[in-house]
């Protein structure tokens, strides 16, 4: 065993940035000299919150600017996406109720969203924040970003992630690695702190909850176990606090709204901002102006705490859960370090306290923190960060359906990840000459009860009597959690032919069409961007030119210069409108050069003038 | 013990088992558990000198550490590393441990799905039957009766594990020719343990549905 590597890598360095995809917020982070920072926007923002409008023109608007959308055009606009992800209609009935979303016919395997006229897939949409992410990037840092870490709720299912890695493709990033969330937040944290121990990060966010327990060891980050829940969050809080708003307004209005995008969304609002108030203060108002109507109600912490317990408390059997399997007791928890937005609810702190024994941390912006982390485990794939190491774990246990619809486990929960298993496969008729393999994921016994994977169909198998033929098959679940899968024939020893057809999510075909469209699209822009471009440049000469005209320096040209810059101004005039932004810029450059003698007078006249002390202008 | 192959990358003879040793290229995998620990096929394994080797290696085989080198070099980390975890998980567990030496022995292992009772447990598990059928006809008088015996198995079962401990440390002792009587041995106990651990589980679950 060697123990030393030289790195022959270093040639082309290009930058990966970290991308925390949030429920509600995501972020972009980069490894500075210092350490990571958040990448901010121009307006010096540093978070773009996860909404997504598409305009009238076909064009997205996304962020800030959409928010207010949500209330002007709730039709075509979308919030908390990454709930839909890797989901198919049935998943996600139960809030579909609340959420002011259409979906379209034929959305079991993946939810077509209508937004407007078109439909879309909420790896497309996620792909609109992940280009709004890497065009901050790209302005910030000045240069091309093409590769990123992108991080995931550890309890994400295959189905999820590879919508994930699908929103990256088609958002024009090379998704290198896809990093669990609160592994990442352990990354930011273990910079600073303590270098030994086991650490539990307990993430709630906007969409998804995710406990992880781990063990820091040397700059390995091993995690023990994790569990949570991708299904509960802030939005759960919401949307309950909504539908009592909305009830209550019923009431008192005699109207129900609720049916009527543009008030839930302004009720939405409104709870929110009462709710996080709450955090901080031990009484609040819900205050609602909708279309000239006023609507108050005093909300107090403690009725508040009520109506929120028993959502706080799912979040406990996850932790109890993942210690469990972990095999620690509370007590052999060193630290607890709080992520996500909803961990600064008061009533979360005590329940996380009370449960792990342990005053917990939340040092780091809780918003920012999983950001951060990405962009560390970006630097360790680049090579820059070489004493760190993350082993993650997979959440779900991974089997494959047998006879009965009994679940035979083939790669257990909480196994370190790369995992692999190797599983025989033969033939039950003669001459049979396809087998086809059920992959679930989950811990329940029927596969019924599991998340179906995909069904892998080994084909075109030499047909022989039953029993004989000998396929072996390897399942394999790589660094980012997803599973590959390969087969082949010991008898012949050559590589066996697997037709794959996930039960959820877009096919290989469909991504592949996907990021050709964008790619096109962002042609389109690109060329539409340097039109335009060409088109305010010409704006400023022909300003110039004009003024130019007015003035002493233009007498002092001779006939046929002046003759020259007119007809170099005649044909810029001419070519403005083209839709070609080369043939703009030509016209520029000639009447750039037809101007050269007028601009030198004009310099020479405001030389003079300035000599004189008059100012020109 | 690690045995040398021809390096793939710079072609040295012989030269090469996890990495190369002249050109440190990442190699083709073994997928023996003992050999790509470098460690000799032994039942009683040292939990610490385990772990340290696991956690060497993790950092020269992960595959985040070939991000940006040649497809081959990520595809052989890959390989590796799941090979490492499977290892190690297997390796740093007595029984998944002694299993995994059986079937390379060529036992078959845990495929008897505990269809017969081992005879002299007959009589304990007839009770036990007896009590859980009692438990699911709704008669909680049976509660402390289960706790006993449950407490019962698991003593058999720390039995065993302190059995199982003696009979590894004679395996590695013997010379190969009679290792072969010890692992039939060790099979014996451990097919005893499954099915006594599996008692354990169904008593739990229907305990924990009790209490639900
Ligand atoms: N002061 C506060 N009190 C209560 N909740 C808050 C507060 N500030 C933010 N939140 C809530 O935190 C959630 C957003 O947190 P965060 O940005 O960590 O989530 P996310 O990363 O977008 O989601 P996820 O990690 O689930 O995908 C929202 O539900 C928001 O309302
Ligand atoms: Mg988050
Ligand atoms: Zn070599």
């Amino acid at each position: 065993m060697s123990t030393f590597q030289i790195d022959f890598s270093t040639v082309q360095k290009r930058r990966i940035i970290g991308i925390d995809l949030g429920t509600t917020n995501s972020l972009a982070a980069f490894m500075d000299l210092t350490g990571p920072e958040i990448i901010p926007g121009a307006d010096g923002s540093r978070m773009v919150p996860s909404i997504v409008s598409l305009a009238d023109d076909g064009t997205f608007v996304v962020g800030e600017a959409a928010r207010r959308l949500l209330i002007d055009a709730p039709q075509r606009t979308v919030y908390s996406v990454k709930r839909l992800m890797g989901r198919g209609r049935e998943d996600v009935a139960e809030e579909l109720r609340l959420f002011p979303f259409r979906i379209a016919e034929g959305s079991e395997q993946v939810i077509r969203l209508a937004l407007g006229e078109r439909l879309f897939t909420p790896p497309e949409i996620s792909a609109q924040i992940l280009k709004e992410l890497k065009r901050r990037a790209e302005q910030y840092l000045g240069e091309e970003i093409t590769q990123a870490v992108i991080t995931v709720p550890a309890y994400f299912n295959d189905a999820q992630r590879q919508a994930t890695r699908d929103a990256g493709r088609i958002a024009g990033l090379e998704v290198l690695r896809l990093v669990n969330e609160p592994t990442a937040a352990s990354l930011a944290y273990g910079l600073d702190k303590r270098k030994e121990g086991i650490v539990a990060v307990y993430d709630l966010g906007g969409g998804t909850f995710d406990i992880s327990i781990l063990r820091l060891h040397e700059g390995i980050f091993e995690v023990l176990a994790t569990n949570g829940d991708t299904h509960l969050g802030g939005d759960d809080i919401d949307n309950r606090l909504l539908a009592i708003a909305l009830e209550d307004m019923a009431s008192e209005w005699g109207e129900d709204l609720s049916h009527n995008g543009e008030a839930v969304q302004t009720v939405r609002q409104a709870v929110i901002r009462a709710k996080e108030e709450l955090s901080f203060q031990p009484a609040t108002v819900i205050d609602i102006d909708y279309r000239g109507r006023r609507y108050q109600r005093e909300l107090k912490r403690e009725l508040f705490e009520n109506l929120i317990r028993d959502i706080v408390d799912r979040t406990l059997g996850p932790c109890r859960q993942a210690m469990r399997d972990a095999g620690l007791e509370p007590e052999q928890i060193d630290e607890v370090v709080l992520v996500g937005g909803s961990t600064r609810i008061p009533m979360v702190r005590r329940a996380v306290e009370a449960l792990f024994k342990a005053k917990p941390h939340s040092e780091l912006n809780p918003d920012e923190v999983v950001a951060l982390g990405a962009a560390v485990q970006a630097a360790i794939l680049s090579g820059d960060v070489q004493d760190k190491l993350l082993l993650d774990v997979t959440p779900l246990s991974l089997g494959i359906e047998t006879m009965g619809g009994v679940v035979s486990k083939l790669i257990h929960r909480n196994s370190t990840i790369p995992a692999s298993a190797t599983e025989v496969f033969t033939t039950s008729v003669d001459g049979q000459r396809n087998v086809l393999i059920h992959v679930v994921q989950g811990e329940r016994e029927l596969a019924k009860d599991c998340r179906s994977l995909a069904r892998f169909d080994l084909k075109d198998i030499e047909p022989m009597p039953a029993g004989m033929a000998r396929i072996e098959v390897r399942f394999l679940i790589d660094a980012n959690g997803i599973l590959n899968v390969t087969a082949r024939d010991l008898r012949s020893g050559k590589e066996q032919s697997i037709e794959v057809k996930p039960s959820y999510g877009l096919t290989e075909e469909q991504v592949e069409a996907m990021i050709r469209e964008s790619y096109e699209k962002a042609e389109e822009d690109l060329i539409e961007r340097q039109v335009r471009e060409a088109r305010v440049e010409a704006d400023n000469i022909l300003a110039a030119v004009e003024k130019a005209r007015m003035s002493d320096a233009w007498l002092d040209l001779t006939d046929e210069e002046r003759a020259a810059v007119d007809a170099a101004l005649n044909e810029l005039q001419v070519v403005y409108h083209a839709s070609d932004h080369h043939l703009i810029r030509a016209a520029i450059e000639k009447l750039d050069a037809a101007t050269r003698r007028l601009a030198e007078n004009m310099m020479n006249t405001a030389v003079r003038q300035a000599l004189k002390g008059t100012r020109i202008e | 013990m690690a045995h040398l192959h021809d390096c793939w990358h710079c072609g040295a003879k012989d030269a090469a088992s996890l990495f190369c040793r002249y050109c440190n290229t990442i190699q083709a995998p073994t997928p023996d558990y003992f050999e790509f620990f470098d460690m000799p096929r032994r039942l009683a394994v040292n939990a610490e000198d385990l772990k340290g080797r696991f956690y060497t290696l993790s950092r020269l085989l992960h595959p985040d550490r070939y991000t940006r080198r040649s497809e081959q070099e990520r595809r052989f980390s890959l390989e590796a590393s799941s090979i490492l975890n499977d290892a190690y998980r297997v390796l740093k567990d007595p029984i998944q441990r002694a299993e995994y030496v059986l079937r390379q022995e060529g036992f078959t292992v845990g495929d008897q799905r505990n269809k017969d009772v081992p005879p002299e447990l007959l009589e304990e598990v007839f009770e036990l039957n007896m009590a859980l059928d009692e438990l699911r006809g709704g008669d909680l008088e049976v509660l402390p009766q289960l706790e006993v015996m449950r407490r019962d198995f698991l003593e058999m079962l720390a039995a065993i594990d302190r059995e199982l401990e003696a009979m590894f440390a004679r395996h590695d002792a013997a010379p190969p020719e009679s290792r072969k009587q010890v692992l039939g041995e060790i099979r014996s106990a451990l097919n005893r343990r499954r099915y006594i651990s599996n008692l354990v589980q169904e008593v739990d679950k229907q305990l924990t549905a009790r209490n639900a």
